[in-house]
């Protein structure tokens, strides 16, 4: 992929609102019954998930409840043993970080991957480069350099991310502008979702203040998020739902309004099930 | 976060144009070396004085050339000069002793050198062997084939198409050997290449960050193997040069020169951890290491002196390079 693909925001189902359960949202993103074996562990033992239209999802779970194995399958960096993937209703098979990419889901990793010596506007483009046209320019890949600082500044003027200079080196910036770099390239090339591994973690408070606000415009822009988080108040503060990852398996599905956050962890830990939490706590 | 709101674009200020500390560095070192060797030798600050300078690096600068794709990779490689000197053996011999066509004794020489550069990236590539280690071992073997193959003899009685790199033409007063506008040449041209172009670009994201240039899609084990081998090519030019410079292959060929590409690419501000650089400070190194010896020859200073001034250019670089990392 040379060219930056323009997204087209997909926008919210009509009527639907994440909290409340009328009207029936269009799933973007969906898995039922995904199986992972490493040896003799099972990470992830038939465990579903879905993800829906406009909606902020956090997963949580203890360590070894199979949430990041679950986000890696979603996100291509691991093929499930069993198992289907479904991609606005269509079935999927990702072999590879690269394949989800091509089929529109973008990954903001917990190192950021980012280049730190490069510059902002170059990092937003790494491995797609904007080419300049004609057939020697593409014979030589010769990059556009202009064009891809006046879409860097485009995009980040989208996320509200005030930072000075596209052409300064990341190395140059904060946590939380780097974050912020890494976040905003995802939006810009993401078509369906966007997938966020731990996005404030190792940030300070302002910082990650900041960073739960971008997560906001990415999905008020039109871009579901699916956000693993191990910070309890991140997730209670930015969450529409919440998908609790337990044993290998989705525990439950809950809805961050109405459940306090030790039921969550409660659930999470396996000291409640979900039977046993009131009805509206659930969200799904 | 900075604190406005929205993105504006600054115009860039002077401050901004004006290359980075890397490379003011050695530039004010070779101008302070210029102006020292003018007030002590009145020959040095001529034409006739600066072509041969010019001359006397054009084989250690196309050598750094391929010296500097591989340390922007975060790479190393030690085998330069010996895998030159092989190269310049199979193309004096090939001519000489078989009666190859000479361009195709040439181009022979150069698949010599190349497929030494590849094996190098495939060695690197496909088992994850450390760049210093692979190429301390290839440096050993073209050494010996070299010697094996010429019987340890210098081979001369070279054809035209040898030393056309040697054939010179005149600006004014000053005469220019073709070699020294090839050199100015590739350095653009690479140059070209690794700022403007994609493949350019993610050579240095893969010395900067080989994961996330990975995660990003780049096929960096590619990358690398591609850099070796292109590396392996630029010795060949190189060894082309050397001999059309000196009109006969010598197996001892390319035993200085083969550190000396690492002097050039560190003074020249390209930094030992790789993503970071620049070609054309590869080539101002390249020309400092040849002003102190030309200034300090002129001046009748031992050459031993010379030897001492570049190990301290060296440690004084490398220690810019690692104090620049620290502070980011």
């Amino acid at each position: 992929m040379d060219t930056k693909v323009n997204s087209t925001p997909v926008q919210p189902a009509p009527g639907f609102h994440p909290d409340s359960n009328t009207t029936k949202p269009r799933i973007v993103l969906e898995a039922r019954n995904l199986v992972k074996r490493y040896g003799h562990v099972t990470a992830l033992d038939g465990t579903d998930f879905e993800l829906r239209a406009g909606e902020i999802l956090a997963v949580i779970g203890d360590n070894g409840a199979g949430k990041s194995t679950l986000i890696k399958a979603l996100s291509g960096a691991i093929i499930p043993d069993s198992g289907e993937i479904y991609l606005d209703g269509q079935r999927v098979h990702f072999r590879s970080p690269i394949d989800a990419r091509r089929n529109g889901i973008e990954t903001v990793y917990q190192d950021l991957a980012v280049a730190p010596a490069m510059t902002i506007a170059e990092n937003l483009f790494l491995g797609r480069e904007i080419l300049r046209p004609g057939w020697f320019a593409r014979l030589i890949r010769w990059i556009d350099k202009k064009k891809m600082l006046e879409e860097a500044i485009a995009d980040m003027k989208d996320l509200k991310i005030g930072i000075r200079s596209m052409t300064q080196a990341v190395e140059t910036l904060s946590g939380g502008q780097r974050q912020g770099v890494a976040v905003a390239r995802s939006a810009a090339f993401a078509r369906h979702v966007v997938i966020m591994d731990e996005p404030t973690a190792a940030l300070g408070v302002k910082e990650s203040n900041m960073v739960l606000e971008l997560i906001r415009r990415v999905r008020d822009n039109g871009l579901p998020v699916i956000i693993i988080s191990h910070n309890m108040p991140h997730v209670f503060e930015i969450a529409d739902r919440i998908h609790i990852q337990r044993l290998g398996k989705r525990a439950a599905v809950v809805n961050p309004k109405t459940i306090s956050m030790s039921d969550a962890v409660a659930v999470m830990t396996g000291a409640k099930s979900a039977a046993e939490l009131s009805p509206e706590a659930l969200a799904l | 976060m900075s604190e406005q709101s929205g993105t504006t674009q600054k115009p860039r200020s002077l401050l901004d144009r004006l290359p980075s500390l890397t490379i003011m560095g050695p530039l004010v070192a070779l101008l302070l070396a210029v102006v020292f060797f003018s007030f002590q030798s009145e020959r040095f600050l001529t034409g006739q004085n600066f072509s041969l300078i010019l001359q006397q690096i054009s084989v250690v600068a196309v050598l750094a050339i391929g010296q500097t794709l591989i340390i922007l990779t975060a790479g190393i490689d030690l085998s330069v000069g010996f895998v030159m000197a092989l190269g310049t053996m199979v193309m004096a011999k090939f001519a000489v002793e078989l009666g190859m066509p000479p361009l195709l004794a040439i181009l022979c020489g150069m698949a010599v050198t190349t497929a030494f550069g590849f094996l190098n990236g495939f060695l690197i590539t496909r088992f994850k062997l450390p760049p210093f280690i692979v190429t301390l071992g290839t440096m050993n073997i073209a050494f010996a084939l070299t010697q094996i193959y010429s019987r340890a003899q210098t081979v001369s009685g070279l054809p035209e198409a040898h030393l056309f790199w040697g054939n010179t033409f005149k600006i004014g007063e000053t005469v220019f050997t073709y070699g020294v506008v090839l050199v100015i040449v590739l350095y653009l041209l690479v140059w070209f290449f690794l700022s403007e172009t994609a493949p350019g670009r993610h050579l240095y994201a893969v010395g900067n960050n080989p994961e996330a240039a990975r995660l990003m899609g780049i096929p960096t084990q590619r990358v690398l193997l591609l850099t070796y081998t292109v590396a392996g090519f630029f010795y060949g030019i190189a060894g082309w040069l050397l001999i059309s410079r000196t009109s006969v292959a010598d197996p001892n060929a390319g035993q200085t020169e083969n550190l000396e590409t690492i002097t050039a690419v560190v003074l020249g501000g390209t930094s030992l951890f790789g993503g970071r650089g620049m070609i054309l400070g590869t080539l101002l190194g390249a020309i400092i290491v040849g002003v102190f010896r030309n200034g300090l020859t002129l001046t009748g200073v031992s050459s031993v002196y010379q030897v001492l001034i570049t190990g301290i250019l060296v440690i004084l670089a490398v220690t810019a390079d690692q104090l620049s990392k620290r502070r980011s």
